[in-house]
């Protein structure tokens, strides 16, 4: 039931790259592909906040003139790329999603698109999402919200939504986003796409604005399991710029994804397939498991009993760091400042973050600030912290039983817009399954393994340290047995 | 209430800039005096995505402070971020240490003025970030009426050291002796500039006062912007002073911190406790733990020069210097470097170190100079073979400091060797003589006093190259 006809945008970089290889296509026509369905669909999307169609163009006529003098290709070759608007981009806008930065343009290139940049991909533009990447709706840009493919009613997730709906919508072929708490995984299920959050330290945050440092990771969002790993492969290794990315060998998180799963050791998440999950994504949850175990996985359940608690932890870690990391959004130096008189530099900056900053914004910076203050620290932040130890542990002993573990993305498909703009602790539940990982820095990957009421549902596959290869086998061994047509309907219309 | 007599007690905290040669986090140059905002980066900017990564080169160095102090080295220490919102700091929190520090405890050991010695301990020593300076521009020079404020950001992210001693200081005096001695041991250490005018070495004082034998410690008081060893002695004087007034008239002092006013020599209440800040210090998420390898620790502990304790010993005992002249050497890396180097080439130690901390220190504080140690051996051991005179001498080495040409071609070239000619002597004299009769009536009525202007007339005559010992016996000869 294939909806529509496929353009070069709606390819995988792995076919693009073997078409560009053999030189039936250009860059600059896949730059044009891609710059059309931007033309097309973005009216309805919302998906980006700064197209790039000049700089896309140049850099494709470019990189064509490059190749056929007999440059080397790379798997990022002539790629249209979309990056999320927290990952700095030098001389073009990097707003995220806020206000306070609506005119920033920085100086420098993240680490990551820099990588990407290097290796020859083509970006189309940068992506709208939640405020400092804090929400999982993509209701809190503060330049409106971004509309699922599948269903323009409803949410795309959060808070990477716009790199998650650009990538659904073959608007880019890829898409680099920030999963602080889920930000990659959860919306990339809500899309229809894989989502993949690598080892904390895999990939250098160098660029990537601060919402929660010791849980910030740049993810990848791609419509192959495959091109989730030469994606990664581009951007991950040390980079002396981030004391905290990881000074270990880069193997090719590709080099096992035609190996299978027999014989490998699955772990159902002890009661991620009870209360709160919806009954339509605990069925394809199980129908994924159940074909799994077919192609000679072992299953079993597996408890992280310290998880019920990572959610609380976690929404005392975070805002305590996004309280410090925000602290600079002053108007001094950078960004909008309030305009008219102060009558000193402390109303000048009260006035700017108070105009500057939305709601969600303020409620996580003075969650933080309380939870940092003299004489609450033990009790919240350094509490947490413990708890988030407890957690490190539950998976070190889940992985000495099994290879990975699995649990739906999200307990929901994607729900209608505003929906839960007024409960932040429903929108919060959204991430229930995601965040144990940015806790423990553990990778994982969520990948379409069905669907419920004509929704996307997402898989999650979780895995030790540095144990991308294993987590993307065991995905794309699930994404080949299922074969899901994931093109949205929107794209029918066209 | 308590009578006298009372007792302050001191304790000084100290900041540090080291002189690596790029900043503490960034790869910007650390250095002093640049146009504003050209040494910064997103770095030491905060600008959104940025990222700290310490300098290896600092922590070796904050190191070699520990290890001269005798602290114990932190196995593993951790950065903090200390929270308040002020425009020349670009994050709006610094990155320094809390409870982790990388040096705890230690001792300074210092001289006081009865010749005997006392030991300050030193309770932390951590490593942190400076921030940028803020120039309030109005008519007045005053923050109040500031119309707008300029920030220069060339200073956000040097690297600071702050050293914070136990409240083991007594006097003024003793809070003197301790802060020149940490800038002579740290210039020693070559790890800072150490100028406290350019802001280097800057220092807080926390004092308080309390009866006589007494073991408890009185309300203590923070007194900031001390920017000299003088500047810390008033300050401490006049603050001691009032607090034991306020305390015999039974006032109750409260804990503050205040403000020397250098020129109107008195301290004013900056802010109360009440008013203090709450840092909310949180562990750096950016910079993981710094657990330094025993190994090179040692290879640290191997690079430490001599200290200057031990140098000045070494001075007194085995060149038999008098210990204040042994004192002014050893505070002046460069100074004793030089008085080294010019007894190594056979000048004798007394004579060199007083032409060293004389003659020279007055041209060097003027601007560098090219004398070296040649320089200074040469010039003493002529004067010693009577080829040149001591005036001749001040000449030649005027001379030297400008041009750094050898002693002999300075001599050679100006005339300045001695006038070993006794007939042309003879003839300086007797001009001298025949010049001034009304200075040889006098001196022949018994005014002695009057021989020393005749020698000063034959020294111009002769240009500076006469013995004017010589000069003063023909003289006495003549007209006795
Ligand atoms: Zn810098």
């Amino acid at each position: 039931m294939s909806r529509g006809s496929p353009d070069l945008c709606d390819l995988s970089a792995s076919e693009l790259g073997a078409r560009l290889a053999a030189g039936e296509i250009t860059c600059a026509e896949l730059a044009e592909s891609s710059l059309r369905r931007i033309e097309a669909v973005e009216p309805r999307l919302g998906a980006f906040l700064t197209r790039t169609p000049e700089l896309a163009r140049e850099r494709a006529v470019e990189l064509d003139a490059y190749l056929a003098a007999g440059g080397p290709r790379t798997s990022a070759s002539g790629i249209p790329t979309a990056l999320k608007d927290v990952l700095t981009t030098r001389g073009v806008r990097t707003t995220c999603g806020s206000r306070i930065l609506a005119d920033y343009v920085p100086p420098y290139d993240a680490t990551a698109w820099a990588r990407l940049s290097g290796a020859g991909a083509v970006l189309v533009g940068k992506t709208n999402c939640d405020e400092f990447a804090m929400g999982s709706s993509n209701e809190h840009s503060a330049f409106g919200p971004v509309r699922n493919p599948w269903d323009l009613e409803r949410v795309p997730g959060g808070s990477s939504g716009g790199s998650a709906a650009a990538v659904a919508a073959g608007e880019a072929v890829w898409a680099l986003g920030t999963d602080t708490g889920g930000s990659v995984r959860q919306p990339a299920a809500l899309c229809g796409i894989v989502g993949l959050k690598p080892t904390y330290g895999r990939v250098s945050r160098y660029g990537l604005i601060a919402f929660a440092s010791s849980l910030d990771t740049v993810g990848c969002f791609t419509r192959s399991v495959r091109d989730a790993a030469l994606l990664l492969r581009a951007i991950a290794g040390h980079d002396a710029r981030d004391a905290t990315s990881l000074d270990a060998p880069v193997e090719h998180p590709g080099r096992d994804l035609e190996a299978g799963v027999a014989g490998m050791r699955i772990g159902l998440v002890a009661g991620a397939l009870e209360e709160g999950v919806e009954p339509g994504v605990r069925e394809a949850v199980r129908t994924a498991l159940d074909r799994l175990a077919a192609l000679g996985a072992e299953l079993e359940e597996v408890a992280l009993p310290h998880a019920e608690h990572a959610l609380s932890a976690y929404y005392l870690i975070a805002p305590s760091e996004a309280s410090s990391n925000l602290a600079r959004y002053d108007g001094v130096r950078y960004g909008v400042r309030a305009a008219g008189e102060h009558t000193d530099v402390a109303e000048m900056m009260a006035r700017t973050r108070g105009r500057g900053f939305g709601p969600e914004v303020k409620r996580r910076v003075i969650l933080g600030t309380y939870a940092l203050s003299a004489g609450y620290y033990e009790a919240y932040y350094g509490q947490a912290q413990r708890v988030r130890t407890l957690i490190i542990r539950d998976y070190e002993a889940a992985f000495e039983r099994v290879d990975v573990l699995v649990s739906p993305t999200s307990p929901t498909t994607a729900f209608r817009l505003g929906e839960r703009l007024d409960d932040p602790l429903a929108m919060y539940l959204s991430d229930i399954f995601t965040i144990p990982a940015n806790l423990a820095g553990v990778p994982a990957v969520s990948v379409p393994c069905g669907f419920a009421d004509g929704l996307p549902v997402g898989l999650q596959i979780t895995g030790p340290p540095l144990a991308e290869a294993r987590i993307l086998r065991a995905a794309s061994a699930l994404e080949a047995d299922l074969g899901l047509d994931l093109r949205p309907p929107l794209l029918a219309s066209l | 209430m308590v009578g006298g007599p009372w007792e302050p007690v001191i304790g000084l905290e100290c900041h540090v800039e080291l002189n690596t040669r790029t900043k503490m986090f960034c790869s910007c140059p650390n250095r002093f005096g640049a146009e504003p905002n050209t040494d910064t980066c997103p770095v030491c900017l905060g600008h959104p995505g940025s990222l700290p990564v310490p300098n290896r080169e600092a922590i070796a160095r904050i190191i070699l402070i520990g290890l001269a102090l005798g602290s114990t080295i932190a196995a593993r220490s951790i950065f903090h971020r200390k929270h308040y919102f002020y425009p020349d700091m670009p994050k709006n929190f610094q990155i320094s240490q809390y409870d982790l520090p990388i040096c705890v405890g230690g001792a300074l050991e210092i001289d006081l003025p009865d010749g005997s010695a006392k030991r300050v301990g030193i309770t932390r020593v951590h490593m942190e970030e400076d921030t940028g300076k803020t120039t309030h521009a109005s008519a007045s020079g005053r923050i109040h009426d500031a119309a707008h404020a300029l920030v220069d950001y060339n200073r956000a992210g040097v690297p600071l050291v702050e050293c914070v001693s136990e409240p083991d200081l007594r006097s003024p005096e003793e809070a003197g002796a301790y802060l020149r001695e940490l800038r002579a041991l740290l210039g020693a250490l070559g790890v800072s500039d150490v100028r406290m005018e350019e802001g280097s070495l800057r220092c807080d004082a926390n004092v308080s006062v309390r009866p006589v034998g007494s073991d408890e410690l009185g309300t203590k008081i923070e007194i900031k912007n001390l920017n000299s060893v003088r500047s810390l002695e008033r300050a401490l004087a006049y603050e001691i002073d009032r607090q034991t007034r306020a305390l015999e008239a039974g006032e109750v002092l409260v804990q503050e911190t205040r403000h020397w006013d250098e020129d109107a020599g008195r301290t004013t209440v900056m802010r109360s406790k009440e008013e203090a800040f709450d840092y909310r210090y949180f562990p750096e998420p950016d910079i993981p733990p710094i657990e330094p390898d025993p190994a090179w620790i040692e290879e640290l502990r191997a690079r430490l020069p001599e200290l200057p304790r031990a140098r000045r010993d070494r001075y007194v005992r085995e060149h038999g210097l008098r210990p204040e002249v042994a004192r002014v050497l050893v505070a002046d890396p460069g100074a004793s470097d030089l008085f080294e180097r010019t007894v190594a080439l056979g000048a004798p130690p007394e004579r060199a170190a007083n032409w060293i901390t004389q003659d020279l220190a007055a041209l060097r504080k003027a601007g560098e100079g090219r004398v070296g140690p040649e320089h200074l051996a040469e010039l003493i051991a002529m004067l010693d073979r009577g080829e040149i005179t001591g005036a001749s001498a001040k000449v030649a080495l005027e001379e030297a400091f400008a041009t750094g040409d050898p002693v002999p071609v300075i001599v050679e070239r100006r005339g300045l060797a001695a006038l070993a000619d006794a007939d042309a002597l003879a003839e300086a004299v007797r001009a001298a003589i025949d010049a001034h009769p009304d200075a040889v009536e006098r001196f022949r009525a018994g005014n002695e006093g009057v021989l020393g202007f005749l020698v000063g007339q034959v020294m111009r005559a002769t240009g500076g190259t006469a013995d004017p010992r010589r000069v003063a016996d023909l003289l006495r000869e003549r007209l006795g």
